[in-house]
């Protein structure tokens, strides 16, 4: 059944090539798995997939500038169950009224408001911050503790057209639930958009710790944020 | 896992006509815990008449929390010192009287809490905005803004004078406390020698 030249070739399986082939295998599969890991990295990181600093199109161009910029509106105005609730709330169209059924009543640009008003219709605002459904996030906890605004939502009172200023990843979550210290305010300026923190931040930190009641011990849990 | 099949809240969904995932209660629906039953703290009036008193003891907590909701909610038109020159009138928006005339002096506390409830003229209800204990704060405050105006200077305790938290009488009005961008600082009432 078997010629010589057949036990030959079994001989030659692996032609004088393949040891180049080989170390080439070697070294370049790693290099791939780094390459296209770092190219996910980089991509996941990028703002054109985080959406950082990219502003978001609305139904109406509302203006943060405008509003707690120029005209010094609190943001509770209309952002009411921050301090109380999971939820910062959306106001409703009630609240863009109360003052615009008396100024800017013709802009056109408000058209979809007042269409809201009359019809009941809501007005369908585009969510920025939108956290993945596994993750349980309360405002009230944050505001209540000396977490500004600002913090996590940058300097709306400069944004035009709303965006995100954070990636909201975990590690940046971690960040500040490892070292809160770096990061809290006295409550009276939480909602402060130009309160820059102090050259003693960690010793200010530290005793907004105590005075805030934060408890540090559970902060990384993974039941906190996971539930 | 990222979304996962629950609304979050005023979520859009098609489940309804309105594709609204958050339905409105219908009407006369009471929440848990939220029934109405006490006229005069709700309403800022009992019976037909605005309430003259408040529901609670007046303490130095109410003032403060009815100056840190004041100046919320009420300052954009009324003015941080209830003078009627707030920012959103600035902007155009029709100037409400000043708290300082003599027909708001002589109102019953009671008014306040209404007209925060219900809207007056011009101005839309804060009842969604402004909760009923926060509506008597903000009123007790306004009484507190009203006095601040028409006090003789001889309530003031000189050591008080010497700090130069009040003015002597003829000197330019100024408003309260201001960080850079125009807010008030947080910091809380002065000491009253008279409350």
């Amino acid at each position: 059944m078997h010629s010589r030249s057949d036990a030959a070739d079994m001989g030659q399986l692996f032609r004088k090539r393949a040891n180049a082939i080989a170390r080439l295998t070697v070294v370049g599969i790693p290099l791939i798995i780094i390459g296209v890991s770092g190219c996910f990295y980089a991509f996941a990181r990028s703002s054109f997939w985080t959406k950082v600093d990219a502003p978001v199109e609305q139904p109406v161009p509302f203006s943060h500038k405008h509003h707690v910029g120029d005209d010094g509106i609190d943001c509770r105005y209309c952002h009411t169950s921050v301090e109380n609730s999971a939820f910062a709330g959306v106001p409703p169209t009630e609240t863009c009224m109360t003052c615009h059924s008396q100024i800017w009543k013709d802009a056109p640009v408000l058209q979809p408001v007042r269409d809201s008003w009359q019809t009941g219709a809501p007005i369908k605002w585009v969510r920025v911050h939108d956290l993945p459904d596994y993750v349980y996030f309360d405002h009230s906890i944050h505001v209540n503790k000396g977490v500004g605004c600002a913090t996590c939502h940058g300097q709306v009172n400069e944004m035009p057209l709303t965006f995100k200023t954070q990636e909201l990843y975990m590690r940046w979550c971690l960040n500040c639930h490892r070292h809160p210290q770096q990061f809290l305010r006295p409550k009276s300026e939480v909602v402060s958009m130009d309160y820059r923190a102090p050259s003693d931040q960690l010793t200010l930190g530290q005793r907004l710790l105590k005075q805030n009641n934060v408890h540090t011990a559970g902060l990384t849990d993974c039941y906190t944020c996971h539930r | 896992m990222v979304d996962q099949q629950h609304l979050k809240p005023l979520a859009e969904d098609g489940f309804f006509s309105d594709d609204r995932g958050s339905r409105v209660p219908p009407a006369h629906t009471v929440a848990r815990g939220q029934l109405r039953d006490d006229e005069q703290f709700y309403t800022g009036k009992i019976g037909s008449d605005l309430a003259a008193t408040f529901p609670m003891p007046v303490t130095r907590e109410l003032l403060n929390r009815g100056r840190e909701r004041f100046d919320i909610y009420c300052a954009v038109c009324h003015g941080y010192t209830g003078n009627g020159d707030g920012m959103i009138v600035q902007r155009g928006f029709p100037q409400p009287p000043s708290f300082h005339e003599q027909r708001l002096r002589d109102a019953p506390i009671g008014h306040f809490v209404d007209v925060i409830t219900n809207g007056y003229g011009v101005m839309y209800s804060y009842a969604s905005r402004v909760a009923p204990e926060d509506r008597w704060a903000i009123a007790a405050y306004i009484r507190a803004l009203q006095l601040s105006q028409h006090a003789p200077a001889s309530d003031a305790d000189p050591a008080t004078w010497q700090n130069g938290r009040a003015r002597p009488p003829g000197a330019p009005k100024s408003d309260s406390p201001r960080n850079s961008d125009g807010r008030p600082s947080g910091r809380p009432l002065p000491p009253s020698t008279n409350d």
